[in-house]
């Protein structure tokens, strides 16, 4: 478990040397993206329209926060990751289209998000699911916020953040997907758990 | 109306509670498990999990950002206050307590996805009403994220599948949920009934505090098998490996036709949120969580 810090705009030269099991903490832009916004961004960039949001210079992650507004001003209250694997279908597309270099979630994604992950010099990392109160701690303002028409959780939140973490290096840049080891192994169990539940 | 109007800020500090604190039995068993865990990440993982438990009881803030659909099971006696007017008292609550708390607002319509701003909605929160003789009114609050819901099922099994099939349907869905539900899991079986009345059986046996068995030796027992079979699935804290998957599997039952054998599994994240409280006529409060009369 050797522990890096990024800054971001994260290079390609920052992420080909991570391993999965790695443990990374940010520090600079996260920018939110669930569900609605995925389909968003991917709907305006069909239509050519603009984007406002540059996701090459921050790190994409997968949450939807707790937020207070107070005098006009955003508050971050709790901001764990969400569920990754609901993008799964549009992340492979949004990583090149986006220049995206890091992914902050949780649970692993699929064989498509993994290659498209090493075609485009990426990758994806773990934060503990559930803890919002946490992460909330390492977030220092609330920069902007896209789209807030798709309601608080699905919109686009930037925040800057210092020392986010530990993210835990789940799917890097080479290929390797920490998800798909332990499926491996848990298939192998559950193959020993029925044979002597039979026997 | 002296019951309503406590009814009212008793219930705000309810959700306050449930969203904020975990209950002691939660937290001792997540204590439980970071004792058992030999995996690395597996261990770093729950001390995080545990300190973010901390930061959220001593900020009064929510531990996890997605405070859930809010569910209420309320047990009904003979009160002076009518269900009507407890009902209304719970949407203004959960409308204050979004507001106050403050709670993400999570609540959308299916079809247009336009969020409601806050957490109510048609059929939301949902309230499970059960009539009892006694002269109080209990209330359960039950928030639940969608990560652990999503991995829900349900399976219409043959009699002669047996509870064999059973604990192999519970298995694979264990198994197909992996990481998503942010393990260590707990698990809620209904067995029997109709599919809608196994479903809720389950979500029931969720509210069953960890480490309590089922009162029938033959259920607890079953439980046990159930537990240990989870846990040497290897899935682990988070889905990346580990000897501990669960914080315990609760089973309930009810009887059920002779040609079915429904089988309803609810999964509950390791942030297994719920607070209670009971109301007397006489306008005396019971706290039921949290080290209240109920912890026992």
């Amino acid at each position: 478990m050797t522990k890096y810090n990024l800054f971001t705009p994260i290079s390609e030269k920052d992420i080909l040397n991570l391993k999965i099991g790695d443990i990374v903490f940010i520090s600079g832009f996260l920018t939110t993206s669930r569900d609605q916004a995925h389909l968003r961004a991917l709907e305006y960039f069909r239509k050519k329209k603009e984007v406002p949001i540059d996701y090459g210079n921050s790190a994409l992650f997968h949450c939807g926060p707790v937020v207070k507004k107070i005098d006009n001003d955003w508050t971050v209250i709790a901001a764990g990751p969400t569920t990754s694997n609901r993008m799964e279908e549009m992340e492979h597309e949004f990583i090149r289209i986006f220049n995206v270099r890091m992914i902050v979630g949780k649970g692993g994604m699929g064989e498509k998000t993994t290659k498209s992950l090493k075609e485009n010099k990426a990758i994806y990392c773990s934060y503990t699911g559930g803890a919002g109160a946490l992460a909330a701690k390492a977030i220092e303002r609330v920069v902007k916020v896209e789209w807030l028409d798709l309601g608080i959780p699905e919109a686009a939140w930037t925040f800057e953040v210092k020392n986010f973490g530990p993210c835990i290096v789940s799917i890097d840049s080479k290929g390797n997907n920490l998800y798909s080891e332990v499926s491996a192994k848990v298939r192998e169990n559950y193959e020993r758990i029925i044979k002597s539940n039979t026997d | 109306m002296r019951n309503e109007l406590i009814l009212e800020n008793k219930l705000i500090e309810l959700i306050g509670l449930a969203e904020t604190d975990l209950p002691t039995d939660v937290e001792t068993s997540l204590r439980n498990s970071l004792k058992k865990e030999k995996s690395e990440l597996g261990k770093m993982n729950l001390e995080i999990i545990l300190e973010n438990v901390r930061i959220a009881r001593e900020n009064r803030i929510p531990m996890c950002q997605d405070t859930g659909i809010l569910n209420f099971f309320i047990k009904y006696g003979r009160c002076k206050i009518n269900y009507d007017k407890i009902n209304k008292i719970i949407i203004d609550s959960v409308k204050k307590a979004t507001k106050e708390i403050p709670l993400r607002p999570c609540v959308v319509n299916p079809f247009s996805r336009l969020n409601t701003n806050n957490n109510t909605g048609i059929g939301v929160p949902n309230c499970d009403v059960e009539i009892i003789s006694e002269n109080y009114v209990e209330i359960l609050v039950f928030p639940k994220g969608a990560g652990s819901e999503n991995m829900n099922n349900l399976y219409m099994l043959k009699p002669a599948n047996g509870i064999a099939g059973a604990k192999k349907f519970v298995l694979d869905t264990v198994i197909n949920s992996g990481g998503y539900p942010c393990p260590p899991i707990k698990i809620g079986v209904g067995i029997g009934g109709t599919s809608d009345i196994a479903m809720k059986l389950s979500k029931k046996a969720l509210l069953r505090q960890c480490g309590k068995k089922h009162k029938d030796e033959k259920i607890a027992s079953l439980e046990e098998e159930l537990e240990e079979m989870m846990d040497s699935t290897g899935i682990g804290t988070m889905g990346l490996g580990g000897t501990v998957t669960t914080l315990g599997v609760n089973v309930e039952y009810a009887d059920c036709h002779t040609a079915s054998l429904p089988v309803g599994i609810s999964i509950q994240c390791w942030a297994d949120r719920r607070a209670a409280m009971r109301l007397y006529d006489n306008g005396d409060v019971e706290n039921l969580s949290h080290g209240g009369i109920g912890d026992d």
